[in-house]
């Protein structure tokens, strides 16, 4: 993915620091506070959700079993409407497809519709080294482009900003990129938008080429679909002369009738709103409206190694709602930026391992940034079981195994950093299977009850424990002895039923 | 109707007294309890934690230990999800009748007894989390809130944001023990503004980590196990 993110600490070093960082939380609990009870509202409208969520994740697994078939006929749909289709492999094949693409045009400027897949490749900081700049024209994407910052929410990427801080940006980035924020702007959401709203029309009306990436493809016609709020993607996708999308390819959908389904739970999931402002739909060229020219981008960089993997697979129906961003606790606390790639929260977590692999120590810490509470699981429109997934990417992170990565098959060596525990858990392991053995712990414990510690700071994990709780006592006597010996003839049983097996 | 009691290594080893309570509940309203001393732990550390190697040998050591019984009672949400949702995962093929077996306490009480007022006497104030795998895992739904409404005596208060995680999560509040304690930090002070005297839950584990970050706060709130609370009465408490 983008190189902005290479070299970022695990996903714990991170989130030591923007779990004390009191205004990001403030920032955070808000949003998200606020979002996810408009979502509930929005859900509970609709008397089939629960129908659209199986019918959603049907579609999107039943394209997925057959995208090969899909995508031909997609790439002769599009080419019969007057595109121009392009496969990249990985992030460095986009980004060098669409950079001659704009250079063939002569224009060193591109304007940007809001897209996650142009996020993942880093294509603005590819455009960059070419001499090109790309301005975000999505007003979140704006002020993070002008903040110098990262995204660090699939939908709202500034939701880690505030209005002060927004206007604090406004007032010391605007002018160094085009039309300079009004004198005396103040936080007021609507001077700031109009402020916005100021800058981005220069960059519109001026632009010669825009850049897309897409919600859904619909397969049978060749059609590109985008769901937006503000009308800025619109105008970016109409006025340019050359327009370029840069497409994931399990964004597809076989039908215009597929989108029935998704047009429903998409904007009810992210924005909780019954239907988005902006739909717009593209196929093709027409002449004399819109662009005369328009290129597919279809991206792989790690998909098809994702649709390999039977567990894994389900993270592809993803249709980038932000629902399990907004209800997890954990990302509420730690914030985007702790998850080192443009998709942050409960689906970050289970995507980025999978788009990147697990070498990384940042990578490998990805799976375990949840206490599976289930609450992604709970509101994901397309039924993705995040905490199942997580725990099968936590196996590849310690036991290693076989994964297919860029096509082939690969034995992946366990992550670093896990002997101790693998030893503990093995040892874990061989006490409980010898229950004679655990009761004998039991009673060392029991007999050391008194001496042991509220704190802990001795070993790593009983530091991390200790830090913040107080440690549990051992009880006096545990449960097994207690029912051995008030029940030694009341009817517990000392052996399995079965026989053979003995206790230990 | 043979009934087993698995008492979870957690609640063996640190919380024995939750045993007791079932085992008096239970009594109290007729079942007569097995407890098979084969049983252990149901693997779930390991298996959440990407250990799956090491958690096959306790499920099928959890098969051996309660096939033939009608039921098994466990005293525990998260333990009992592990055995019926993710058993399955592990492909264990003789699983499937004691995984079908399984019921958590407040399941047994309500779906098989058919009782929700079990004749406990509690004279507190009690706040109730809901934690996460009885929740969504199983769907425990208002089963312990009508237990709990059913006990003589007893305030429920409204705990805010009670369907929140409260940072537990197993090996995660070690892996992840900033996040872990920002998320108990928020957890106990909700608990403390609803000015109950104890909080109260159907996992020790998670009670684990709620208690011990309120005993570092020096907060007064104690917590306690439903199966502590439905066992107590009124002759006790005199």
């Amino acid at each position: 993915m983008s190189g902005t993110y290479l070299g970022m600490p695990s996903f714990p070093r991170a989130a030591a620091d923007s779990t004390r960082d009191m205004r990001l939380r403030g920032n955070l609990r808000h949003a998200t506070h606020t979002i996810r009870a408009k979502r509930a509202q929005a859900v509970e409208e609709l008397g089939d959700w629960a129908e659209l969520r199986e019918a959603g994740a049907a579609l999107k697994e039943r394209t997925l079993r057959h995208l090969d078939h899909y995508l031909e006929q997609l790439e002769a749909a599009v080419t019969a409407a007057g595109g121009v289709v392009h496969w990249a492999a990985d992030a460095d094949d986009a980004n060098r497809i669409v950079t001659e693409l704009v250079r063939e045009t002569g224009e060193s400027e591109v304007v940007k519709v809001k897209s996650m897949a142009t996020q993942e490749i880093g294509l603005n900081e590819a455009l960059a080294k070419a001499g090109i700049s790309a301005y975000e024209t999505d007003l979140a994407e704006l002020i993070v482009q002008l903040g110098d910052d990262l995204p660090s929410h699939i939908l709202v990427p500034a939701i880690h900003r505030n209005r002060d801080q927004i206007r604090d940006i406004f007032r010391k980035q605007m002018g160094s990129w085009g039309r300079a924020a009004p004198e005396g702007l103040s936080d007021d959401p609507a001077e700031l938008a109009e402020a916005a709203r100021l800058h981005l029309r220069e960059k519109f009306l001026s632009a010669k080429v825009g850049i897309s990436g897409a919600n859904f493809m619909v397969a049978e016609t060749g059609t590109l679909v985008v769901v937006e709020s503000e009308g800025n993607g619109r105008m970016c996708l109409t006025l340019p002369e050359t327009l370029i999308s840069v497409v994931g390819i399990e964004k597809l959908v076989p039908t215009w009738q597929d989108l029935e389904v998704f047009l429903q739970t998409l904007p009810r999931s992210s924005t909780a709103e019954r239907m988005n402002p902006y739909t717009s739909t593209w196929t093709g060229t027409t002449d004399d409206d819109g662009p005369s020219a328009f290129h597919l981008v279809l991206l792989d960089n790690g998909r098809t190694d994702a649709l390999a993997d039977t567990v894994g697979r389900q993270a592809l129906r993803c249709i980038r709602c932000s629902a399990c961003l907004n209800v997890c606790p954990v990302y509420e606390r730690a914030g985007g930026h702790a998850y080192g790639s443009p998709y942050p929260g409960p689906i970050g977590a289970i995507l980025t391992p999978q788009l990147r692999g697990v070498q990384s120590d940042l990578d490998a810490s990805l799976p375990y940034a949840s206490s599976l509470c289930g609450a992604c699981y709970e509101v994901c429109p397309v039924a993705i079981d995040i905490p199942e997934v997580l725990v099968h990417l936590r196996e590849r992170v310690v036991e290693g195994g076989t994964a297919v990565v860029r096509g082939q098959k690969t034995k992946i060596k366990p992550a670093k950093g896990h002997a101790a525990e693998r030893a503990l858990m093995r040892a874990a392991r061989w006490a409980f299977d010898h229950p004679r053995a655990m009761r004998a712990g039991q009673r060392l414990a029991a007999r050391g009850r008194r001496f042991t510690p509220r704190r802990l700071p001795v070993t790593a994990a009983g530091k991390a424990w200790s830090a913040s709780r107080d440690l549990p006592r051992p009880a006096p006597q545990s449960f097994r002895d207690w029912w051995r010996h008030t029940r030694r003839d009341g009817g517990g049983s000392d052996a399995p039923r079965t026989g053979k097996e003995s206790a230990e | 109707m043979r009934v087993a009691l698995f008492i979870t290594c957690i609640n063996d080893t640190l919380y024995p007294g939750t045993g007791q309570a079932v085992v008096a509940l239970l009594e109290r309203l007729g079942v007569e309890v097995d407890f098979p001393q084969g049983q252990s732990c149901c693997g779930q550390p390991q298996f959440n934690t990407g250990y799956r190697r090491e958690a096959e040998p306790l499920a099928r050591r959890y098969a051996r230990v309660f096939e033939g019984y009608d039921y098994i009672v466990v005293p525990s949400g998260s333990c009992a999800a592990m055995v019926r949702e993710n058993y399955p995962r592990l492909g264990a093929e003789d699983v499937a009748g004691p995984m079908a077996a399984t019921y958590e306490l407040t399941e047994f009480l309500v779906d098989v007894l058919g009782v929700t007022d079990v004749g406990a006497y509690y004279p507190h104030t009690v706040t109730y989390h809901p934690t996460c795998h009885g929740l969504r895992m199983l769907g425990l739904g208002d089963r312990p809130r009508r237990l709990l409404e059913a006990v003589e005596g007893l305030r429920l208060r409204e705990l805010e944001g009670a369907e929140e995680c409260c940072g537990f999560g197993g090996t995660f509040a070690v892996k992840n023990p900033d996040v872990s304690a920002a998320m108990g930090a928020d957890k106990a002070r909700h608990i403390e503004e609803t000015d109950a005297e104890a909080v109260c839950t159907v996992d020790n584990s998670c009670l684990m980590h709620i208690g011990g970050v309120l005993s570092r706060r020096g907060s007064a709130v104690r917590p306690v196990h439903l199966a502590e609370i439905l066992a107590s009465t009124e002759e006790a408490a005199r």
